[in-house]
Parts: C-alpha cells; sequence; structure tokens
C-alpha cells in the first residue's frame, strides 16, 4: 500500500513537474514538493513498533501525579486503538498486554475485547496465551461478546497441543456462560475419558463448572467418573474428589450411587498418611495435605446420616485424628478438616469426645488463626454436644480477652451458649468484666445476652437484680430499647426484693444521670417505692436515710437536666405524680406537675395536663390510680413496649426513640492543650501504616518469602525496612499490642534538677484505653520550701492533654511532703508518648523556671 | 474460591482473578471495599475475617497481601496453604520473587496461577508438575519476548 501511495505521489509530482514544467514554475516550489513526497516515505515504510509492554509499565511508574499517569495512559490508549484501526497482526498481542496491565490500573479497557477474540483465533500460542488472558480479564458472561469465542474454544478443545486445549479449558472453567457450558460439555466430556492427565484434571475441573452453570447436565458427566478414583496422578485424583464433591453435594441420587466409593476413599486417604515420604507432595512432612482435606471433605458428604459408611470410616478418621503432625499450620488444617467430618457423620462418642479434645487443644494454640477456627467449630456443635463443650469452658473465656475482634466475639457467643445453672455465677462475672472492657461493638449484645442468661438461671433474686444493677450501671447507654420494659417487670415480681431494689436504684442516679435506661427503670421504681425508700426499710442492705424533698430533688433534676430524653422525662414526670399518693409533699408535687402543663413538649404538657385535672377534678380517683403495680403477666410479644396491667390505668408507653447514645469518653471533655511552645516545635505526625515512597521502587529485592527456602514453613517474611522516623512502633517487636489493664506500669522520673524531682506514676483509664493517666509527683531535696509551684506541659499535635488541678503549690524542702497533679493523655494513634515540661516556681525568693523533654515514658504506657 | 486480589500495602491492585461472573463496576467495588477493610486491620489480628457475606482468608508477603474469598464450606486453613503454594510457586519461577516482578510480569503470574487453580480449585498439588507445564509452555512462545 504504501509504495503505490509513494509511486501516485511519485507520479503526480511528475506529473506536476511535466506540467508545471511547461508553465516555467519556480524551483522552490519543485524543491517543497519533493520534500512532502519524502515526508510520506517516512510515515508509511519506516512506522515504528509500537512500545513493549514492560517499558510501558516502567514509563507510567514514573508518573509523579495522577494527572501525569493518566495522560500518559491516554496517549498510550490512543496509539492502541490506532494499532487495532490498523489490523496490525503482528503487534495485537502486545497491545493487549499493554491494554489489560492499563485495565489493572482501574482504566477502561472494552475497546479490546474483539481484539482477544481476534488473538484467541489465532494460530500462534502467544497470541492464544494472552488472548484467554484478555477474555477472563475483560469480558463477562452478561455481554453477548463472550459467544463468539464459542467456537474458537471448541477448536482449541481439539487442539493438537495439549497447551492449547489447556488454556481453552481453563477460560471455560474460569468464566464459561451457560449457554457457553451447553454448547461445550460434550467436548469437556470427551477429555474426562483421556488417558492424558494433564487433559483430564483440568476436564474434572471444567465439568464442575459446567455443572455449576447447567445442573441438568450432571448426569452426562455420570459415565465418566466411572473410574476416576483408579488414578494414580495426584491432580487427577484432587481434581476427580471436587467433582465427585459437586456431584454428590447437588444430588441425592449421586450422592447414593457414589457412596460405595468410600472403601476407596479410605484406601487413598490410608496410603497418603502411612506411605513414605514423597518428594513430590510433600508439605512439612505430610503427603499431600490438599487432596487428604477433599478427601475427607467428600467422606463427610458421604458419611452424613448413613450409618454403615459412618462406621467404615470410624478407623481411618480415628487415625489421622491422632497421627497428623500439629506443630504446622498444614497439619492442623487436615485435623480441622477431620474434626468437622467426625461431627457431620454418624461417628460414635469416642469420636467425638477425640474431635471435641482436639477442638480443645487449638483453643490453646498460639496461632489465632488456630483458635478462630476452633471457636467456629465449637460454636456450631455445642448444641448436640454440650457436655462435652463444656469441659473447655475457661479456655474459651480466656479467649474472651483475645485481641482479635472475631474471636472475642465468638468466645462471647460460646460463653453465653455454655452458661448453665451450675456456673452461671463464674461465667457471670468473667462476662461482667468482659461488658466493661470490650469494644462498644459488642456491649448491645453482650447486656442482652447478659439479661438473657440472668433471666434463666438466676440463683437469688438478689444476685438477679445486682446484676441487672451492673449491666445497667456499667454499659447502661448500649442496653436494648426493649430492656427497661422487661426489667420493670421483673422488678415488679420481685416483691421481696422492691425495697433494695429502689435504693440501690436511686444511689446508682446520684451517681450518674447519663445513661437512659437506667434512669428510666430508676425513675420507674421511684415512683413506685418512694415510700419505701424514705422509710428506710430495705433490709438486705444498710438503709440510707434519704427525705421526701431529697428524692423529689433528684426526679425534678431529671426533669431539667440536658442529658435526659423526652422519654425519660415522661417516667421522671410519672414518678413525681405517682409519690403524691406516698409522699406527704403533695403540693410541691402539685406545682411540678402545674409547671410542666405549658410545657413545650407536647408529650410532657398533655401528662401535665391530664395530671392537673386528677389533683382538681378527680381527687378522688388519685389514690387507687396510682396504687402499687400487681405482679404482671408476661406478655407473649418479644420486647413489649407497652407494659399492660389490670388497674386501668393506662402507663406511658415507651416509644421507639433511639436513646441518644451518649459517649462517656473523657476526650470530650475541654481539652487543655497546653502549647507553650508554638505550632513549629510540635512534631510532624506520620502515619503507621503506610511507608509514603514504597521501598520496592527502589529496586531493592525484597525477598517476598524470607527463610522460606530454609524451613519450608510458613514463615512470613520480616517486614519492610522502610526508612522512617525512629520512634514510630517497630511491627517487628514481639510486644503485645495492647494487654490487661491491670498490668502494672513502672514510674519513671521524669526530671531531676536542682533539688526538684518529679515522678510520673501510670494508670490505664477504663473503658478507654487510649487514655493514659499520669499522676506527677513532685518533690524538693533542698533546704528551702519551692513556692508558687507550677507544672506545665505540652505534647505533639497527635495527643490531647487535660491538666487537673495540683494538690497544692508548695513543694516542702527536705522532702517532707509533694505536690501531686493528675495529667491525662488522650493516644488515639498510639504514638509514642513525648512530653515538653516547664516548670516555674521560687525558691530563695528568686524565680525559677526550666524547660525539658521528657521521652524516657515506658512503652507500656502509649502503646 | 469465589475471586483472588493481590494489592500492595498502598492499596494498589496487581493481580485480580475472578471466579464468579461480576461486571467491572461490581468488582472494582468490592475490590476498593476489601482492601480498605484489610489494609485497615491490625498486625496481630486473625488472618480470617467476615465480610458481607464472604468469608474472606488473607495473608501478608512483604509488601503484598495475597487475599482470597472463598465459600462457606471451604477450609480457611487449607486456604492459606493454597495462598502459600502461588507463592512457592512465584518463588522458583521468578527466583526470590518480590513485587515489582510481579508488576512487570504480571501476564505471567496470571499464566503460573491459571496452571494451579481451575475455577477456583487446585488442579494440581505437585509443584514440580506446575512448573514443569509453565516451563513447557514457555517453549511454545513463538518468539522470547512476544510482549
Amino acid at each position: 500500500m504504501c509504495s503505490c501511495y509513494y509511486s501516485s505521489v511519485w507520479l503526480h509530482v511528475n506529473t506536476g513537474e511535466c506540467n508545471l514544467a511547461s508553465k516555467h514554475v519556480p524551483l522552490q516550489y519543485l524543491i517543497t514538493l519533493h520534500w512532502f513526497e519524502t515526508l510520506f516515505l517516512c510515515v508509511f515504510q519506516r512506522m515504528p513498533a509500537p512500545i513493549r509492554l514492560r517499558e510501558l509499565i516502567r514509563t507510567i511508574r514514573t508518573a509523579r501525579t495522577q494527572a501525569e499517569e493518566r495522560e500518559m495512559i491516554q496517549k498510550e490508549c490512543a496509539a492502541i486503538r490506532s494499532s487495532f484501526r490498523e489490523e496490525d497482526n503482528t503487534y495485537r498481542c502486545r497491545n493487549v498486554a499493554k491494554l489489560l496491565y492499563m485495565h489493572m490500573l482501574g482504566y477502561p479497557a472494552h475497546f479490546g475485547q474483539l481484539e482477544c477474540l481476534k488473538l484467541i483465533a489465532s494460530q500462534k500460542f502467544t497470541d492464544k496465551r494472552i488472548g484467554y488472558l484478555g477474555a477472563m480479564l475483560l469480558l463477562d458472561e452478561r455481554q453477548d461478546v463472550h459467544l463468539l469465542m464459542t467456537n474458537c474454544i471448541k477448536n482449541d478443545l481439539n487442539h493438537s497441543t495439549q497447551y492449547v486445549q489447556g488454556l481453552a479449558l481453563c477460560t471455560l472453567g474460569c468464566m464459561g456462560s451457560s449457554e457457553m457450558c451447553r454448547d461445550l460439555a460434550g467436548e469437556v466430556e470427551k477429555l474426562l475419558k483421556t488417558s492424558n492427565s494433564y487433559l483430564r484434571k483440568k476436564a474434572a475441573l471444567c465439568a464442575v463448572h459446567v455443572i455449576r452453570k447447567v445442573p441438568e447436565l450432571m448426569e452426562m458427566f455420570l459415565p465418566a467418573t466411572k473410574n476416576l478414583l483408579s488414578e494414580k496422578n495426584h491432580g487427577v485424583l484432587h481434581t476427580s474428589v471436587v467433582l465427585l464433591t459437586e456431584m454428590c453435594e447437588r444430588s441425592p441420587d449421586m450422592l447414593l450411587h457414589f457412596r460405595k466409593l468410600v472403601p476407596q476413599l479410605v484406601r487413598i486417604l490410608k496410603n497418603l498418611i502411612m506411605s513414605g515420604y514423597s518428594p513430590e507432595h510433600d508439605v512439612s512432612g505430610i503427603s499431600d495435605p490438599f487432596l487428604q482435606v477433599r478427601i475427607l471433605r467428600l467422606l463427610r458428604i458421604l458419611g452424613r446420616s448413613d450409618d454403615d459408611s459412618s462406621e467404615a470410616m470410624n478407623d481411618i478418621l480415628a487415625q489421622v485424628a491422632t497421627n497428623t503432625e500439629t506443630s504446622k499450620n498444614v497439619g492442623n488444617a487436615i485435623l480441622y478438616e477431620t474434626v468437622l467430618t467426625i461431627m457431620d457423620i454418624k461417628s460414635e462418642s469416642g469420636l467425638r469426645v477425640l474431635a471435641i479434645n482436639i477442638l480443645g487443644r487449638f483453643l490453646l494454640n498460639n496461632d489465632k488463626n488456630i483458635r478462630y477456627v476452633a471457636l467456629t467449630s465449637l460454636l456450631k456443635t455445642v448444641q448436640t454436644d454440650h457436655n462435652a463443650v463444656q469441659r473447655h469452658r475457661s479456655t474459651i473465656v480466656d479467649c474472651l480477652k483475645d485481641l482479635d475482634v472475631s474471636i472475642k466475639r465468638r468466645a462471647m457467643e460460646l460463653s453465653f451458649a455454655l452458661v448453665n445453672g451450675n456456673n452461671i455465677r463464674g461465667m457471670m462475672k468473667e462476662l461482667l468484666y468482659f461488658l466493661d472492657s470490650c469494644d462498644p461493638e459488642f456491649k448491645a449484645d453482650c447486656a442482652s445476652g447478659v439479661f438473657l442468661a440472668a433471666e434463666k438461671y438466676a440463683p437469688s433474686k438478689r444476685w438477679h437484680i445486682d446484676t441487672i444493677m451492673r449491666v445497667l450501671t456499667t454499659a447502661g447507654s448500649y442496653v436494648r430499647d426493649d430492656s427497661v420494659p422487661n426489667l420493670i417487670q421483673l422488678i415488679t415480681n420481685s416483691v421481696e426484693m422492691h425495697a433494695y431494689t429502689v435504693q440501690r436504684l436511686y444511689k446508682a442516679l446520684l451517681d450518674d444521670i447519663s445513661q437512659q435506661p437506667l434512669v428510666q427503670v430508676s425513675s420507674w421504681c421511684i415512683g413506685e417505692y418512694g415510700d419505701l425508700l424514705v422509710s428506710g426499710q430495705c433490709e438486705e442492705e444498710e438503709p440510707i436515710q434519704v427525705t421526701e424533698d431529697e428524692v423529689l430533688d433528684v426526679l425534678e433534676g431529671l426533669l431539667v437536666s440536658n442529658l435526659s430524653t423526652p422519654v425519660t422525662r415522661g417516667y421522671s414526670l410519672t414518678a413525681i405524680m405517682k409519690l403524691s399518693t406516698r409522699f406527704s409533699s403533695v403540693n410541691r408535687i402539685k406545682k411540678v406537675v402545674s409547671i410542666y402543663s405549658s410545657s413545650i413538649d407536647v408529650e410532657l404538657q398533655q401528662r401535665a395536663v391530664e395530671y392537673n385535672a386528677l389533683f382538681k377534678k378527680y381527687d378522688h380517683m388519685r389514690p387507687a390510680l396510682l396504687e402499687r403495680m400487681p405482679i404482671m403477666e408476661k406478655t407473649a410479644s418479644n420486647g413489649p413496649t407497652e407494659i399492660m396491667q389490670t388497674n386501668g390505668e393506662t402507663e406511658p408507653s415507651v416509644p421507639d426513640t433511639k436513646h441518644l447514645p451518649l459517649v462517656t469518653q473523657p476526650a470530650n471533655q475541654a481539652n487543655d492543650l497546653l502549647d507553650l511552645l508554638g505550632g513549629n516545635d510540635v512534631v510532624p505526625v506520620i502515619q503507621t501504616t503506610l511507608p509514603t515512597k514504597p521501598a520496592s521502587a527502589g529496586g531493592e529485592l525484597l525477598d517476598l518469602l524470607g527463610d522460606l527456602s530454609l524451613s519450608g514453613g510458613l514463615a512470613p517474611a520480616p517486614s519492610v525496612p522502610v526508612s522512617q522516623p525512629p520512634f514510630l512502633l517497630d511491627g517487628l517487636s514481639s510486644q503485645p499490642l495492647f494487654n490487661d489493664t491491670s498490668a502494672a506500669i513502672p514510674p519513671m522520673t521524669a526530671y531531676s534538677k536542682n533539688g526538684l524531682k518529679i515522678e510520673f506514676t501510670f494508670e490505664r483509664a477504663n473503658p478507654n484505653p487510649n487514655i493514659a493517666v499520669i499522676t506527677i509527683h513532685a518533690t524538693n531535696t533542698t533546704e528551702a520550701d519551692m513556692t508558687e509551684f507550677v507544672f506545665q506541659a505540652a505534647v505533639p499535635k497527635t495527643f490531647q492533654l487535660q491538666l487537673l488541678s495540683p494538690s497544692s503549690n508548695i513543694v516542702p524542702a527536705l522532702n517532707q511532703g509533694s505536690v501531686t497533679q493528675v495529667i491525662r493523655v488522650l493516644n488515639p494513634q498510639k504514638q509514642q508518648l513525648r512530653m515538653r515540661v516547664k516548670l516555674t516556681y521560687t525558691h530563695k525568693g528568686s524565680p525559677v523556671q526550666d524547660l525539658a523533654e521528657v521521652n524516657n515514658f515506658p512503652p507500656q504506657s502509649w502503646q | 474460591m469465589q475471586f483472588m486480589l493481590l494489592f500492595s500495602r498502598q492499596g494498589k491492585l496487581r493481580l485480580q482473578k475472578w471466579y464468579v461472573p461480576l461486571s467491572d463496576k461490581e468488582r472494582k467495588k468490592i475490590s476498593r471495599d476489601l482492601v480498605q477493610t484489610i489494609l485497615a486491620r491490625k498486625p496481630k489480628m486473625c488472618s480470617f475475617l467476615e465480610w458481607r457475606d464472604l468469608k474472606i482468608v488473607y495473608k501478608r508477603y512483604a509488601s503484598l497481601y495475597f487475599c482470597c474469598a472463598v465459600e462457606d464450606q471451604d477450609n480457611e486453613l487449607i486456604t492459606l496453604e493454597i495462598i502459600h503454594r502461588y507463592v512457592e510457586l512465584l518463588d522458583k519461577y521468578f527466583g526470590s520473587v518480590c513485587e515489582l516482578d510481579i508488576i512487570f510480569n504480571f501476564e505471567k503470574a496470571y499464566f503460573i496461577l491459571d496452571e494451579f487453580l481451575l475455577g477456583g480449585e487446585a488442579q494440581e498439588t505437585s509443584k514440580k508438575n506446575v512448573l514443569k507445564a509453565i516451563e513447557q509452555a514457555d517453549l511454545l512462545q513463538e518468539c522470547t519476548f512476544p510482549v
């Protein structure tokens, strides 16, 4: 084409020249034409090859901004597009590969879809390889385009080269749509019967995919499965077991049919275990763990609800369970599968106990992954093998203290499942402790669980009330809405505990009125049993002395407090009203009620108006209406929002308003950040998670596997040593990130100069582990007092600091006393604690001022 | 297995193999969300998590995260072994593999994966056989540097 064009240009020029020459055209014009002609030559005959894939990758990685990268990509895409338009066969493969790279970066690549099809249709292996890869990445079965592949795949399934057949099988098995599967199932079935193990194993998995897409086709593969298990080749064995598993799971008939394979499977498994070292399939001393696990899984399905099959596999299961090496993950993987199988089939009780004991051992394993699967499995079996699981109760309860959220959750669920009449006291202690210290996401579920367990197994009424109190006071804001009416009902029915209950609730109210469920239950109780409160009738504990006015003060306080929700206010107003028949200060109550009859809150207003009416017009009915509640029948619905009773008075219904989750974190208090030293002295923050530049970009070879080649185990590589400021948490340190709150943090000397010594002692603030509470102790060894002593501190930007008032501002001489002051530091990013302190005092008449850096904080104070 | 993702600590995808039919948009969303979730996890946490309705198994090797989504009935511990086997294969093929190898030779990483897993299940449990197959297939290529 180019030469034609060239010659036509040349012809044109020639003609022009002739024509022009006859018209006496100047020389410059002829030279210009000649220049054009040369240009055409360059463009059409010496076209540069498209840039190589690795070259492109290298170029794109030099982009410094997203915009720069986008520009490079757009430029290359344009070049690729025009190359596609040119139907360039030579470089199509390269261009599609580049397109796939850009697609992985997130850029659109749909214009390459048809090109993939062309590559698949090519005769070159390289083209097919990239083409099929592209098809798997860019095409999805929702589009009709993929159907065009069907014919190519069909041809390639019958190709003379097994690697081409392999490509076709792989693609079909990965993304074949139901139509394609229907069309090609016959070919796959044929290949399933071949003696070429390379193809047979692939055909087996491809058949699995076909069956998943078109279950009706399962039947046609049945004949081919006849002697699949007699293969020696592990690849074929493995994929055959997968195929058989799929068929058995989908069809009860198939399951029945394949049950007869149990002896053969048992034999294969036995050979794997008993056979000597086989280097080809060995993983840490275990022969082909992948195959072992799949066989165990198939045995599970075959043995389920069938006594004979279960009997036939008993021995091998016991053998695997006792002989498998447990030091590495691979052994535990097999044990895990074995346990699942034992628990699912009709195994004898001895075997079941063995299985549960394995899980119990798992719970003690250092590897948290193992603990996780153990807890998951125990959760599944706790209903059926309750007693066996009970034996591991203490280990399970220990897992409540684990760091991993998923492990904690499972341990919590399992713990609740294990609570019974015998262990209720001990278990509840642990669970309440857990409730105190767990993350907010657990609190609601845990609280509900505690209430349920307490209701079922409470050893005494007193214990029950105490437990409820504990939950309300520690996790009160997380308690579910429906708990309030349930608790009220419970309290009402515990007649002999009324005095004790109301006293405890009253005391709790004095401490804290922020947790709405607690406040609501308390108000209700005070309304009901306020008379018992003021008469000091409590038997269970020392009765408190409280007057009617004090009680009314508290209830009125709830009405006006900003912390109270409208629902809570409703409760307190009603409680105040009820006290009019129990207390003598009726006038005060009348006054309060009349004030609220003009409240902006419609609900409150309505109540107040009605109560007012009670006082005025219906005073004769008042005592009857406000009488003590009788024992209530438990309503049938879960979480009743209205409490029914039989006296004709309608109790205020609890509307479904969500309680304001009041955050009790001290971080919300005023942050007295004493930034003494100005912005430029504050240390810049560096993220602990990601380095800003990947060290790998520098071309250093990072050994992905660490010492893998030596030990062959699951040793993860050491972390990348990236240049980061030294004070960031070292990921390689074996120190646990956060441990018990009870672990003591050693005190430290922060400052010692000129006779003034300042010591820091630490404690963790519960419930927020991000807060360190530091108490400073300042002592003075000189003979003169240090007066007007002021301690100030500054911390880097990521921290927040709060200084409480000092005990005094005179540090007595000769260590005769000390000044103490409490500092609270909020450290949400768990950065290394650093502080700058400024001390000012007067000593022997002259003012002294000093600045110091405190860097020697013990790691436990900030980790 | 439903899918396998390889991504760096900055959240850049290095390989994505999907065994379930999902549109490009859906895949992007899942990748993005899952990568964020995993990167937010602390190093001492479990290798397993429940995410949406999937079981996720992940492990970090140097600067790369290998993440698989498996079905309910799948054994998580053996999935860790599958991931490890894949890393071993890459290591044998590239010789002390590192992230850069996978970045610059991503198509080869896919070829190796496709010789090890098919439709989400292991097709060959012998390391030697997988590597031999790749070697033979590489020899079939019409030129040494086709791309």
